[in-house]
């Protein structure tokens, strides 16, 4: 396992797996999601966890407030998420604005990179417009191998420095989805 | 307009909130608010002027992190009504120590009382039910209102979910704090929490 903090681009491990091992370094406790094919890896291994809560949402605004609330009382989460859920949070993410605390929420993409589905491209093409009006600094990881700086970079600038963050998880990255019949 | 036999809000929160003990308490954007601040200011209070539609998830966040705590949401219908869904959410975590009070004048009080949807066609009750919320009832007398506050203390019944229609008469506001940073560090302070 701490081998993989010396690990190359060509380690065995999944990038989910390095999200997971990272949230677990910072103490994460409340994984509020609402679900995607892109984070299914990370729901089972947060499901599974013994120190994590996933706890599933009707619409992606209820993580925002639940993460506020969890910090009121004394724990960090993260929220994830798909881009088209990114739209329904905007009035939500005034809090991270008003209280000022640790947000970080982990977005797959979709609408862009190949997208067969035009239906995801409209709030695809505006989630990191929408979340940089609503305040929240946005990183992306497009690449495997980077997966794991970038998210160690988000955790520590929204956990140590209750800096709201998003980090936008390329369709390059975990693939376009193939629609068959 | 006022019906008859409805409840005084403020009477009904000072009620609930009065052997408050160590329970904290999440008020709805609106008068909810208010009537938490009317029954006496409090670091475990927890005053949302907005994010309509949070109230219950803020809630289900802080009993989460602190399940031996009592943790008490008091929102209004309308914004109930916006965050409906997180009835769902809670039915499906069941934290025990989490109890909702939707003070219901099947009104937007704020707005110019324009009618709520519970005011014809929807049972908050039966909604929290038919969410997983066994524990769900209305409250219609003082005296229910007396009888059911201590259970607020009970966290290893819940969630618990009561709705109490009150008059729709629009009282004084009673500003509460809206420095949202203070309060949030007020209530983590009180909790144990220091600065990051």
């Amino acid at each position: 396992m701490h081998a993989r903090a010396e690990a190359p681009a060509e380690s065995s491990n999944s990038w989910p797996e390095d999200i997971f091992s990272i949230l677990q370094r910072f103490d994460v406790r409340q994984v509020p999601y609402v679900p995607d094919a892109g984070h299914s890896e990370l729901i089972q291994r947060v499901l599974a966890s013994k120190t994590m809560r996933g706890i599933s949402l009707t619409t992606e605004e209820e993580g925002v407030a639940l993460l506020a609330g969890a910090w009121a009382g004394g724990q960090r989460g993260v929220l994830l998420m798909q881009s088209s859920g990114v739209g329904n949070c905007i009035n939500m993410l005034s809090l991270t604005q008003i209280f000022r605390f640790p947000f970080l929420t982990l977005v797959t993409m979709r609408g862009e990179w190949g997208e067969f589905n035009p239906w995801q491209v409209p709030m695809g093409s505006t989630t990191q417009a929408v979340f940089e009006l609503s305040g929240v600094k946005v990183l992306r990881a497009s690449h495997p191998d980077e997966v794991r700086e970038v998210m160690e970079a988000a955790a520590g600038q929204a956990y140590n420095a209750c800096t709201p963050t998003a980090v936008l998880l390329s369709q390059r990255l975990i693939g376009a989805k193939v629609f068959t019949k | 307009m006022s019906k008859a036999n409805r409840l005084d809000r403020r009477a009904v929160v000072s009620s609930l909130l009065k052997d408050r003990k160590g329970t904290i308490a999440v008020g709805g954007l609106g008068a909810s608010t208010y009537d938490i601040a009317a029954a006496g200011d409090h670091p475990r209070n927890f005053y949302l002027w907005g994010a309509m539609g949070g109230a219950v998830m803020i809630g289900l966040g802080l009993a989460l992190a602190q399940p031996k705590l009592p943790v008490v949401v008091i929102t209004g219908d309308g914004e109930m009504l916006m965050g409906i869904g997180s009835l769902a959410t809670v039915g499906l975590q069941k934290p025990a120590n989490l109890s909702i009070i939707v003070l219901d004048n099947e009104a937007y009080g704020e707005t110019g009382g324009q009618v709520s949807h519970t005011a014809s066609v929807v049972d908050l009750v039966g909604v929290a039910k038919s969410c997983g919320i066994v524990n769900a009832q209305s409250l219609e007398t003082m005296s229910e209102i007396e009888a059911f506050a201590p259970s607020l203390q009970d966290v290893s019944t819940g969630p618990r979910f009561a709705s109490v229609k009150i008059d729709a008469a629009n009282l004084e506001r009673m500003l509460a704090g809206r420095d949202g940073i203070f309060m949030l560090n007020r209530l983590r302070g009180d909790l144990g929490f220091g600065p990051i």
